[in-house]
């Protein structure tokens, strides 16, 4: 069998399955709206307020995230690595070293100029 | 099954010669990143200016010396091919760059410093931008992002495999976003096109990567080489490899903005702070073409009855639309943005042609618009109102005769994007047209030949505009430029005008380099 035929047949199921769902929840679910159905869906969580006048938001949250997805993945990159650093020998450890080295520069920018400072 | 870590690894090998100018460019902008850390905001700016001018110096010496006798081989376990072409869309592309940082160091022309905003961060108008206008400050993060993006572009004209391919893409556009949106003047313009550029940008490498798997899954290899030997092994017309050309060819219109991909180009070449525009439509240019033939010659070169009908099509609506549109245009930088567009067009031509002739022709035509790009967009930062630039062209009415040499020097690149014998544009046009001809696209030519006519009208009446024209009442003030500018300038005219009379060498020079390697 053409190995294609079954990843087919899993898209057809999702599709399908995504269908029906939305057509049996708007047929069987019962139809309350009040103000908090209506609100957008924030985590579960009550909707931040939009600053008056599309005023700005604080960047610290977004520095912070950004902070964190890149060391996230520094250390994603880390465990194969770490996984098979005898067979990588010298070469493997010299790579690794370059790409935390680069990763650091990046690192004291942050620190130097204030990224790291709440207030 | 895939080869398993336990049957023994090898290292990969590096050929340090070979990519020793884009580790020094990417070397220096990562010192300058250091130096943003470390260094105290008095004598920041000037550390930043001279590591970027010497390390594309430093880079361009050793691509002469020591790159160049050796070129002609894969390096970095084959991921990098360092030929003819590399070697020569490097140099180009070291050159266009140091001329344009030489238009980012300037400070004479703004009464208020150079062309970047003091902070990015600040809003437009606020107080706190004016103190930091006050006191002088400049947002030095530039020299490193622009260094970033000079590697990039090394590196996306010497890829070799589609990973290094999409690397080295986002490598030089990730940066280019930014300093888009860094205009000192008419910031809010600046912040818009900013962000046009990079959701279009980013819209258009997600066609390239998805291209790039495409054309994963119908050879089976990421390499250049690979995908051309699976061609030749001739399995027939795969339709994932029609999709995956047709999808990598998207994301490469975009870049070199070819019609109907361009629409980024008026806004964000208005918006963009003037040098950096100069340095966008440059040396972007010269590294997306780069790699477009790459691509299409090497990984895809047994391909081209598939891909040059694609070709004939987008070159004709790019240079028709082009054209047309720059006549109706009353904005200068939006006049040579339109300009490019159709300058991207007749480049094309030699795309097209899918021969050593065509790769070649296309080579020069770069090199010589690249010069007459930057030298057009400099002179744009020297016509002022008050304080930030006339872009408006009634504003340039009768300015040949409130200042005959800046005319004179605009017209002569003008009359060189137009085609007039004895400037480079005509050379460049005459070799892509001979090798689209020779290479079966006699309609093509046809078609540019009459479009050069109608963009050669658009080109004269700035002309015209200029000589002919009484100037405004209140006339435009003309900044004087300083030694950088002028530097800068004087190089892009002595290159449109000896390209043009003594074309011989660098034409040699590219027919030699004219070979790729798989």
């Amino acid at each position: 069998m053409n190995p294609i035929v079954p990843i087919l047949f899993l898209g057809l199921l999702a599709f399908g399955f995504a269908a029906f769902s939305i057509l049996a929840g708007s047929l069987s679910g019962p139809k309350r709206y009040s103000r908090v159905k209506l609100d957008a869906y924030e985590c579960g969580i009550e909707p931040t307020p939009q600053p008056i006048g599309g005023g700005r938001f604080p960047v610290k949250y977004y520095l912070t995230a950004m902070l964190f997805i890149l060391f996230d993945i520094e250390i994603v990159f880390l465990y194969p690595w770490a996984v098979a650093f005898d067979q990588l020998a010298i070469f493997g450890l010299i790579e690794m070293l370059l790409f935390i080295l680069t990763l650091g520069v990046a690192y004291a920018y942050v620190w130097r100029r204030g990224g790291l400072e709440w207030d | 099954m895939m080869p398993h870590l336990a049957d023994g690894f090898t290292s990969p090998t590096f050929e340090y010669q070979l990519l020793a100018p884009m580790l020094i460019v990417f070397g220096g902008a990562i010192v300058g990143v250091l130096v943003e850390a470390f260094t105290p905001r008095g004598p920041r700016r000037t550390v930043q200016v001279a590591l970027g001018l010497v390390t594309l110096v430093v880079a361009f010496v050793v691509l002469l010396a020591v790159t160049r006798p050796k070129l002609g081989d894969l390096a970095a376990s084959g991921t990098v091919a360092i030929d003819g072409p590399a070697v020569f869309f490097q140099g180009t592309i070291l050159v266009l760059a140091l001329l344009s940082f030489l238009l980012f160091v300037e400070r004479g022309v703004d009464s208020a410093g150079d062309a970047f905003t003091p902070s990015g961060a600040t809003i437009p108008g606020s107080a706190s931008e004016r103190e930091l206008v006050a006191a002088r400050v400049s947002q030095t993060e530039v020299w490193p992002l622009a260094l970033f993006s000079v590697g990039g572009m090394m590196l996306f004209v010497a890829s070799n495999d589609l990973l290094t391919f999409f690397v080295a893409l986002e490598v030089m556009s990730l940066p280019l976003y930014l300093l888009v949106g860094l205009a000192r003047r008419r910031r809010l313009l600046s912040q818009e096109a900013a962000l046009k550029y990079f959701l279009l940008g980013s819209f258009s490498s997600a066609f390239l990567l998805f291209g790039s798997a495409f054309l994963f899954g119908y050879s089976g290899s990421i390499s250049f080489t690979g995908i051309y030997d699976s061609l030749s092994s001739g399995v027939g017309l795969d339709p994932l490899l029609l999709i995956g050309t047709g999808m990598v060819a998207i994301g490469l219109f975009f870049k070199v903005g070819a019609v109907p991909f361009h629409s980024w180009v008026p806004d964000v070449y208005q918006g963009a702070p003037t040098p950096v525009t100069a340095f966008m439509a440059a040396a972007t240019k010269v590294a997306a073409f780069g790699a477009m033939l790459r691509i299409f010659y090497v990984a895809l070169g047994d391909y081209d009855w598939n891909w040059r009908p694609m070709f004939w099509v987008v070159t004709i609506l790019t240079i028709v639309v082009g054209s047309i549109l720059a006549i109706t245009q009353t904005d200068i930088k939006r006049m040579l943005a339109y300009s490019s567009v159709a300058q991207a067009g007749f480049i094309l031509t030699g795309v097209t042609a899918a021969s050593d002739s065509g790769l070649s022709s296309t080579m020069f035509y770069l090199v010589a618009y690249g010069f007459a790009t930057i030298g057009a967009f400099a002179l744009v930062t020297l016509v002022r109102d008050g304080t930030s630039e006339a872009t408006h062209l009634s504003r340039w009415a009768g300015l040949g005769r409130r200042s005959p040499i800046i005319a004179a020097v605009l017209s002569l690149f003008l009359l060189s994007f137009a085609g007039i014998p004895l400037t480079s544009g005509f050379i460049g046009k005459f070799l892509v047209f001979e090798a689209a001809v020779n290479g079966g696209a006699t309609p093509l030519v046809i078609v540019g030949a009459i479009f050069s006519a109608v963009a050669a009208f658009f080109y004269v009446r700035v002309i015209v505009l200029m000589y002919f024209s009484d100037p405004p009442d209140d006339a435009p003030s003309l900044a004087l430029p300083g030694a950088a500018t002028t530097l800068a300038v004087a190089v892009c005219a002595a290159g449109t005008v000896a390209l043009g009379v003594v074309p011989g060498p660098v034409i040699d020079l590219a027919q030699e380099a004219a070979a790729f390697i798989r």
